[in-house]
């Protein structure tokens, strides 16, 4: 009953958040047609919402977001390998951990992406230079929670694992590893939305690649509701990995 | 296999600190040295410190230094007071929060240099576009701090807040954000960071001035040395700010 009753203000707030951004809309239309605002600067709504089939079959985006798809793929390989990999050697080697942890929380915290130039120098203007920014911003979260995950295995279970004689291996495929998985999945998690942050926004940086360079390529063209309705379709792409990974993660935390 | 082991002695992991740093700066150097990658990709460690040291030396990097550095503190101002303001807005009340904090948790982690087309636009080619990539950049961790602080406020201050009929002007200044300084200071110092990078990845698209500017003509003049100095001397600050945001965070609460 009281789970009931407090589910119908909820669904009218959100009901009232939608009308309101349903609003706003309604409101710029209005103003731009009234010549408010500068309908070269801002295009009218309406003309953005026509724009979305327009730049789906004229600008091939899904061939675009398949790109994309497949950076943040490769980055999310390189993740799970290198970065539960290293995470495990920090835990396992406990003078490793105290020496490194601290310079590994330091990089999660430094504007790796900002270093796009050097790598690009590197690996050249390629899939290469986008997949290393993404995998470079994501593993520390990744490191960091392998090991918060490991080391904050029970002690009790470790026990058990010690009692029936398990060699190192089998402590760590059967205990700890299950034991950990739910903080892996977390950094795993984090780690893929810094990745995908970071690769849209080096492809819009240096114009390559799927939907960032999409943006770039429509701005430059000064194709003003083009760029927006790109803009509006990568928000909504983001947002739909988010979800869609918010809810892997709960569904995993909860079978784990 | 013992995964319990003992912690180890400070003196054995400084050991194990500066050997780790001595071997990739021997790594470096080999690589530097053995003609492997292209020349001046990996330059020798004795350019990149004659390089650092020219940085510093140059006048035109104070001026650079200070145009990124205002246009991060303007755009700081900006977005956090909004974000300050919204996320009191949303903590404040459930309804609003029901209604639009969705919003802010989705939009919070899109990559926001995909605006910038938008915002030179809007703002113009110069300064102004930057200072706005810098404010949406932090508007989004600091609002959502900032409604998770106000939620956490002791029920206890905001009655008493509200039985001495305090303004809601007296309970933002004297209630809210005295008791949720350290959530505040926490959004504010993500917010550094997320407008550091937004400023900077829009110096490096389009500006003629400020460090991301300085990056990328090093980059397009191939000058690997001075590309090297620069995002050492960057990373140092942004790190050293962050470090420094979050000092006075702890010594305040």
């Amino acid at each position: 009953m009281i789970a009931a009753a407090g589910a119908h203000p909820r669904l009218a707030a959100r009901a009232v958040g939608v009308a309101s951004l349903v609003v706003v809309v309604v409101l710029v239309e209005a103003l731009i047609r009234s010549g408010v605002i500068n309908r070269f600067v801002v295009p009218l709504p309406s003309q953005i919402l026509a724009a979305i089939p327009r730049i789906v079959m004229e600008e091939n985006v899904l061939h675009r977001f398949w790109q994309t798809t497949q950076e943040v793929l490769w980055a999310a390989l390189l993740l799970a390998f290198a970065g539960v990999g290293l995470g495990v050697l920090l835990y396992r080697f406990r003078i490793l951990r105290v020496a490194c942890e601290t310079w590994v929380a330091a990089l999660a915290a430094a504007p790796i992406v900002l270093m796009y130039p050097l790598f690009l120098v590197i690996f050249g203007r390629s899939a290469t230079t986008i997949v290393a920014i993404g995998f470079a911003a994501g593993v520390p979260a990744v490191i960091l929670k392998t090991v918060e995950g490991l080391a904050g295995t029970r002690q009790v279970l470790i026990d058990v694992g010690r009692s029936f004689r398990l060699t190192g291996t089998q402590q760590f495929r059967m205990i700890l590893l299950p034991a950990a998985l739910p903080s892996i999945f977390v950094g795993l998690r984090l780690g893929l939305i810094f990745a995908m942050i970071n690769i849209v926004g080096v492809e819009f940086l240096i114009n390559f690649g799927g939907l960032g360079q999409l943006i770039n390529d429509l701005a430059e063209r000064y194709d003003l509701p083009g760029t927006y309705a790109a803009i509006c379709f990568v928000v909504l792409v983001s947002v739909a990995f988010f979800a869609a990974t918010e809810r892997l993660e709960r569904m995993f935390t909860r079978t784990a | 296999m013992n995964y319990t082991a003992k912690a180890p002695s400070a003196g054995r992991v400084l050991a194990l600190r500066v050997g780790l740093v001595a071997a990739m700066l021997v790594a470096w150097e080999a690589l530097a040295v053995s003609g492997w990658l292209f020349r001046d990709v990996v330059p020798p460690l004795a350019t990149i410190g004659r390089a650092v040291v020219t940085l510093l030396g140059r006048a035109d990097f104070y001026a650079n230094l200070g145009a990124t550095a205002s246009e991060i503190g303007v755009g700081l101002a900006l977005g956090g007071v909004c974000g300050l303001a919204a996320g009191i807005a949303l903590g404040a009340n459930r309804f609003v929060a029901d209604a639009f904090e969705a919003l802010l948790h989705y939009l919070g982690p899109t990559p926001k240099i995909i605006f910038f087309p938008v915002m030179i636009m809007w703002f113009g080619v110069g300064a102004g576009s930057k200072i706005a990539m810098a404010a949406i950049s932090c508007f989004f961790p600091i609002a959502i701090s900032t409604a998770g602080g106000m939620r956490g406020i002791d029920q206890v201050l905001i009655r008493v807040g509200r039985s001495f009929r305090a303004r809601p002007w007296q309970m933002i200044t004297k209630i809210y954000l005295p008791a949720m300084r350290a959530p505040v200071l926490t959004g504010l110092r993500l917010g550094l960071g997320v407008a550091i990078i937004g400023t900077l990845l829009a110096e490096t698209k389009l500006s003629n001035r400020g460090l991301g500017y300085l990056i990328i003509q090093a980059y397009s003049t191939f000058d690997m040395p001075r590309m090297y100095a620069l995002l050492i001397v960057l990373f140092i600050l942004a790190i050293g700010l962050n470090a420094l945001i979050g000092r006075i965070g702890r010594a305040r609460t």
